[in-house]
């Protein structure tokens, strides 16, 4: 059986199974769409949360940015998980007291005020719809990929599969299908982790792993320490090398924190437990079946790295870097073990070309003064070769010359290996790609595992993109049935009326995503950074100051959303462009333009800041919040009487 | 009145229960996984240095550990105030 048969087969096995769960858990009332009935035991629940949270994001980039990023990347995995403990301590077990399904709900009682509850409604819907968007690129790329159909066809494909599941299926459907895509994405992780762990370092758990020794030299050598060396001979930072930034390190990992914290379509899950203590455990399992897959990827994408980069210099592997010549072409095409580099060649995520003609692959970091010198050469080269055949070539072919002796002065001041790159005939880096997602996805084939699991990272990799677009949907629908038009537009709508309203806007909002995936805005990486900066601006510190203040009254909050809703997206514009039209920033994306230092991703916890300041300063100067509100606080801080969530 | 008393007595217990652990969770994260690496760099965990092993693994284990134990100390608070459900 071919290796597409046996994608389909396990993918579709994969599919058949998530609409048998949401059939059988389809939705009968407001209650069970927006928040499962309150049924849900604490460890699916928590299953249910891992799923929606990890999202493609996680399951194919994480581990490739953390094996080129090294230990500066680990902001991803310090920010990912410890935004539970924020949600744990600070907001799951309060918001599960005050028992109603969407978190501008909370925002409108709290502050008594309409105005405040729809504010909340834009924040949400700016978050929760850049965040769908990478989903559905996600969702369109994925099933590309392994099913061998065009991007726009694999983006109409998982639409129509959400939709399928998710307009029914409501929250309760949801959640059972997420329980479902949780196990099918972790086997796929952890089963190719647990084999090239076992290849490198002789250790079963990948965790173990990373910190001993490398197994093919007898393990006098760490793992970490070979990796170190093997990519400093070849001019890369070192895995482990310090930050360079530790002021900017922080705060991108306080703004993925808090922004995960406050994230609504990972708050609604905790709307979702019988109980408050629940709410505190579920945050707990959450971050167990998250952890699974969060502690296992450094390993993923260091291991990968190291795999990747002594295929290209095989004597790496027992002994110096450059004790045998880089890979040839010739073995790249007669050694079956190596087909993946072909297979992935075609996709783009892997190209190399043999610039000098040597027959081999040289990998190696290449000085910007080499980049810039063969760029050079090549313009003039392209000046001569367009030039009109009844021109004067001498100045150009000057110009040539000119740009070649440049080049060759340059190469033959880099080194690679204690030669100069000029000595050694070579003019540049060779594996001109390698794209952060081949670390997962061609993970089973470097490390020559059966097709099964490349068939089960494909099933693994769309359960990761559906799962954490169908939470974002229902995030979405609820702020538009629940706080739009029942809260604010028409407030007497029935039950059924309601029900009705939310599967419309679910089916709206997928229209929406799948229109935005096609036509993805070409930014979607920092979208994802503006969503975690306005999670973090905005949402997680209303919350916040509305469990433990009571002074904080409507003015004072919807001034503090405000602030930190545009000075978040202000500063996020300035260097990556007004709405992220490109040319329209007025500082270039740099690390020396960067005011001291900080990165747009890292300014989420200022806005954070910035509002609560604005928050006490107007709160101070307006009335302090009625009665009932004083009420209301105090019944959310104890647990007693929690009982089943109520629509009014 | 007595009501009110004890309510506030139940806060009170919770917020320092909170503080402690937010104190824990900075430490193991910002603290030992950023801040203090470059002075900590002496100390090793198999192949990695304990700022480094933090960054990566460690802080993600406090974590967990931080929320269940949190989850069962307020369990007992709860009844200690009689505002289980």
């Amino acid at each position: 059986m071919d290796q597409f048969t046996l994608n389909l087969i396990v993918i579709g096995l994969s599919f058949a199974l998530y609409f048998g769960i949401a059939f059988w858990a389809r939705a009968g009332s407001t209650a069970e769409f927006y928040a499962a009935g309150q049924g849900v035991p604490p460890v699916m629940n928590g299953m249910a949360t891992a799923a929606d949270w990890m999202s493609a994001a996680s399951f194919i980039s994480m581990a490739g940015l953390i094996a080129f990023g090294g230990y500066n990347n680990s902001v991803f995995l310090m920010g990912w998980t410890g935004g539970y403990v924020l949600l744990a301590l600070l907001l799951a077990p309060y918001l599960r007291k005050f028992g109603k399904f969407t978190v501008p709900e909370f925002v409108g009682d709290r502050f008594y005020s309409t105005s405040a509850r729809m504010v909340a409604v834009i924040c949400l819907l700016v978050i929760s719809i850049t965040y769908v968007i990478g989903q559905m690129v996600g969702v369109g790329v994925t099933f590309a990929r392994f099913l061998e159909v065009s991007t726009t066809t694999g983006l109409l494909i998982g639409s129509a599969v959400v939709f399928a599941y998710a307009v029914f299926g409501g929250m309760k459907g949801i959640t059972y299908t997420q329980v479902a895509q949780y196990v099918v994405l972790i086997t796929a992780y952890t089963i190719p982790a647990i084999f090239i762990s076992l290849n490198l370092t002789g250790q079963f758990l990948p965790q173990i792993g990373l910190v001993s020794g490398y197994a093919p030299t007898g393990g006098e050598t760490y793992f970490l320490d070979k990796l170190d060396q093997v990519v400093t001979d070849l001019g890369f930072t070192a895995y482990t090398a310090d930050t360079t930034n530790m002021l900017n390190m922080f705060l991108v990992t306080m703004s993925l924190m808090i922004g995960t914290a406050g994230l609504p379509h990972v708050i609604i899950r905790f709307f979702t437990v019988p109980k408050v203590s629940d709410a505190r455990i579920s945050a707990g399992w959450a971050l167990v079946f998250i952890a699974l897959l969060y502690t296992v990827a450094p390993a993923v994408g260091s291991m990968a790295r190291l795999n990747i980069t002594t295929t290209f210099w095989p004597g790496a592997i027992d002994g110096e870097t450059f004790s045998k010549p880089a890979l040839s072409l010739a073995e790249i095409d007669s050694n079956p073990d190596l087909a993946w580099i072909r297979n992935w060649e075609k996709t783009g995520l892997l190209t190399f070309s043999d610039k000098n003609g040597d027959g081999l692959i040289q990998y190696f970091n290449e000085p910007k003064p080499v980049t810039d010198a063969n760029a050079a050469v090549a313009a003039a080269t392209k000046a001569l070769t367009d030039a009109a055949a009844d021109a004067d070539k001498a100045p150009l072919e000057a110009a040539v010359a000119e740009a070649t002796t440049a080049r060759d002065a340059v190469l033959a001041e880099a080194q690679l290996g204690g030669q100069s790159l000029a000595a050694q005939g070579i003019v540049g880096n060779e594996l001109t790609t390698v794209n952060n997602d081949i670390m997962v996805l061609a993970n089973p084939e470097i490390a020559a595992l059966p097709g099964w699991v490349i068939a089960l990272v494909a099933a693994g990799g769309l359960a990761a993109a559906l799962s954490t677009a169908a939470g974002l949907l229902l995030a979405i629908s609820s702020a538009i049935s629940h706080d739009l038009i029942k809260g604010a537009l028409n407030p007497n709508i029935s039950e059924k009326g309601e029900l009705l309203a939310a599967r419309i806007s679910m089916a709206f909002a997928i229209v929406l995503a799948t229109w935005l995936g096609y036509n993805p805005p070409g930014f979607a990486a920092q979208v994802v950074a503006l969503a975690f900066g306005l999670a973090a601006a905005t949402i997680f510190p209303v919350l916040m100051m509305g469990i433990f203040s009571t002074r904080v009254g409507k003015e004072g909050a919807i001034a503090g959303m405000l602030v930190g809703l545009i000075t978040t997206s202000v500063y996020i514009f300035l260097f990556l462009g007004w709405f992220f039209i490109p040319g329209t920033n007025v500082y270039p994306n740099t690390a020396d333009a960067h005011w001291f230092g900080i990165s747009p991703a890292a300014f989420g916890p200022i806005g954070a800041v910035l509002n609560i300041a604005t928050a006490y300063i107007v709160s101070m100067m307006t009335k302090a919040p009625p009665q009932e509100v004083q009420d209301l606080i105090q019944s959310i801080r104890v647990p007693k009487g929690a009982g089943k969530a109520t629509a009014h | 009145m007595a009501d009110k008393t004890s309510a506030n007595a139940y806060w009170a217990a919770n917020i320092k229960v909170i503080t402690i652990s937010m104190i824990i969770w900075f430490a193991c994260s910002f603290g030992l996984g950023i801040l203090l690496r470059p002075a900590l760099s002496g100390i090793h965990i198999g192949g990695a240095d304990l700022g480094f092993w933090f960054a990566q693994n460690g802080s993600i284990f406090v974590f967990l550990i931080l929320i269940f134990v949190y989850a069962k100390i307020m369990n007992g608070i709860d009844r200690a105030h009689g505002v289980e459900e």
